[in-house]
């Protein structure tokens, strides 16, 4: 089984084999397909896979911005993904339980799970674009040029 | 600047916006010589799209001449004519280091959100709603280019403005089909839809070595267009069996590669689709589905964006058929049809039927919408 590299703001420690990133839950009671916002496990771990290997990934063991902001309040970890698809970078709050009492509401709002998608997908980007892509700004942000 | 705005289903108006301005380090802008009417956009302009905003430009294939580059721009520069894929691809992610741009990671601006709707985000496409891009549409002077050095692409000298502008969807839409369908000599391929996608895609089997191309529509301008235009065999289904002529020209046995280039209906959505539901009737792909030989495969490019009622699955499993579908990975095939049209191997013109300022633009999609007066594209010049 893989080995999945247990990351701290100050290097990667590898943990134990089959780590939970991707582990599976057993559900009492199949109910699918199931709205967005109504996971029964808010702490779960989110994972995105980035092109490239982990050491590129996260050079030095460092975490990647956006996420580096979150140390103390996430726990992350890195593996390689399988067939060369990069590396599975997966984040869930510390503790991991839905109080979330590491994660203060002031740094990622009343959706957890969502802030860290949020987060991993622009980790994610950065990694591979060297960019996070903005939206064009609507005829709202801004006022229409004159004419 | 001027730009081709949708105010509420059915209601379009040429406006002034806020010039387009770089937003990251890899775009640029272009001034936009043409920008063209597509399938596409006609759900989106009948309100079907719970997404769309009042305000927002529509349009997603386009050509013009570059006017700015940010600083991590390489391969263009200021007053370069290039043909922009409709497709927002960041050329780096896994998906499109395999060739599968449409399917990018990072192509759109939207957040989370992007993922709920198929499961996981797909990528950008200007003139739509933020879900498959947050960037404004091309019915308009000017166009941010995101990931400029990855969608757009130099014009050769050699190809018109007219032909080109064709690269930019269409044309790799119709590469898409053919080679989805894995069209060669031999083959017997049927397309429903005689728009610029479905006569493209006609062109493209036919490139691959297909023995007998058909394809079906009830438009018979469109259809002569095929004729003439394509040397594919038009088959309206107005007037024929269409499963019975297809049994008959493919020896009995259906044809191999059935094409579905017809796509969401374009009339006002129902109440359930106005709430962003409801499951639309996929008339043609039901056809191609039966029409379809044993072990034969059938290809989706009209455009989906829920479910389908009544598909008839049955069928694709007792006989065997491969279904397979994607929005186009242009960037994959641009350079290729930007050299077959310099080549005149491939001609597009004759599928802009009309040709307006954009201050007509409203005309123009009233035109397309009705395909009155034998539309079959609309393009425009601000
Ligand atoms: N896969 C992609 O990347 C991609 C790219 C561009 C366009 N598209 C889609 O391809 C489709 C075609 O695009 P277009 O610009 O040619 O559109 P279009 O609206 O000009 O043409 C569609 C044609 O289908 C015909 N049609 C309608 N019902 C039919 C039926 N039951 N049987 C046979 N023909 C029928 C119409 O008469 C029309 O001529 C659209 O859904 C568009 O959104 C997909
Ligand atoms: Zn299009
Ligand atoms: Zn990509």
């Amino acid at each position: 089984m893989a080995r999945m590299g247990r990351l701290t703001a100050a290097g990667i420690a590898l943990a134990a084999a089959g780590a939970t990133a991707t582990g599976v839950v057993v559900h009492r009671r199949e109910r699918s397909p199931r709205a967005a916002g109504s996971d029964p496990r808010p702490g779960r771990w989110q994972v995105v896979t980035v092109a490239g290997r982990p050491e590129e990934v996260l050079p030095l063991g460092r975490w990647p911005e956006p996420l580096r902001r979150l140390d103390g309040a996430v726990e992350l970890h890195a593996r390689p993904a399988p067939g060369g698809r990069g590396t599975e970078l997966a984040a869930r709050p510390l503790g991991g339980d839905p109080g979330f009492p590491g994660l203060g509401a002031h740094l990622v709002g009343d959706d957890p799970g969502r802030f860290l998608r949020q987060a991993l997908r622009e980790a994610k980007q950065l990694a591979e674009t060297g960019e996070v892509l903005r939206a064009d700004r609507s005829r709202l942000d801004r006022p229409a040029a004159s004419g | 600047m001027r730009a081709l705005c949708w105010e509420g289903a059915d209601e379009l108006a040429v406006r002034q916006v806020p010039d387009p301005e770089l937003r990251n380090a890899q775009d640029m802008i272009v001034r936009v010589r043409q920008s063209v009417t597509c399938g596409a956009d006609l759900p989106l302009l009948a309100g079907r799209s719970p997404y769309l905003v009042a305000g927002d430009v529509l349009g997603h294939e386009f050509l013009g001449e570059v006017v700015e580059v940010g600083p991590e721009v390489r391969r263009h520069r200021v007053a370069d004519r290039v043909v922009v894929c409709a497709a927002v691809s960041c050329g780096a992610c896994w998906y499109c280091r395999q060739g599968l741009f449409a399917c990018c990671d990072n192509g759109t601006a939207g957040g989370p959100e992007a993922e709920s709707a198929w499961g996981q985000p797909v990528g950008g496409c200007y003139g739509h709603p933020a879900r498959t891009g947050g960037f404004a549409g091309s019915h308009a002077e000017y166009v941010r280019v995101p990931y400029a050095d990855v969608g757009a692409f130099t014009v050769p000298e050699a190809v018109s403005d007219d032909r080109a502008v064709f690269a930019s969807d269409a044309a790799p839409t119709g590469w898409l089909g053919a080679e989805l369908g894995e069209v060669g000599p031999g083959d017997v391929v049927a397309v429903w839809g005689a728009g610029a996608v479905g006569q493209l895609t006609a062109g493209a089997a036919l490139a691959r070595g297909a023995d007998r191309v058909v394809v079906i529509d009830d438009h018979d301008d469109r259809l002569r267009m095929v004729e003439r235009h394509v040397g594919a065999e038009p088959l309206n289904y107005r007037y024929v069996d269409v499963a019975a002529e297809l049994r008959e020209r493919s020896g009995g046995r259906g044809p191999d590669v059935c094409v579905e280039a017809v796509g969401m209906a374009a009339g006002p959505p129902g109440l359930l689709g106005r709430l962003g539901g409801g499951a639309e009737r996929p008339l043609a792909l039901r056809e191609a589905v039966h029409a379809c030989r044993k072990g034969g495969t059938v290809v989706v490019l009209g455009t989906w964006t829920g479910s389908v009622d009544a598909f008839p699955l049955g069928a694709v499993m007792n006989k065997g058929l491969t279904v397979r579908s994607a929005r186009q990975h242009g960037q994959r095939w641009i350079p290729t049809l930007l050299d077959r049209m310099a080549r005149d191997e491939l001609r597009t013109e004759h599928l802009a039927t009309h040709r307006l300022p954009l201050e007509r633009a409203a005309d123009g999609y009233a035109l397309f919408r009705d395909r009155t007066d034998g539309c079959v594209r609309a393009v425009f010049t601000p």
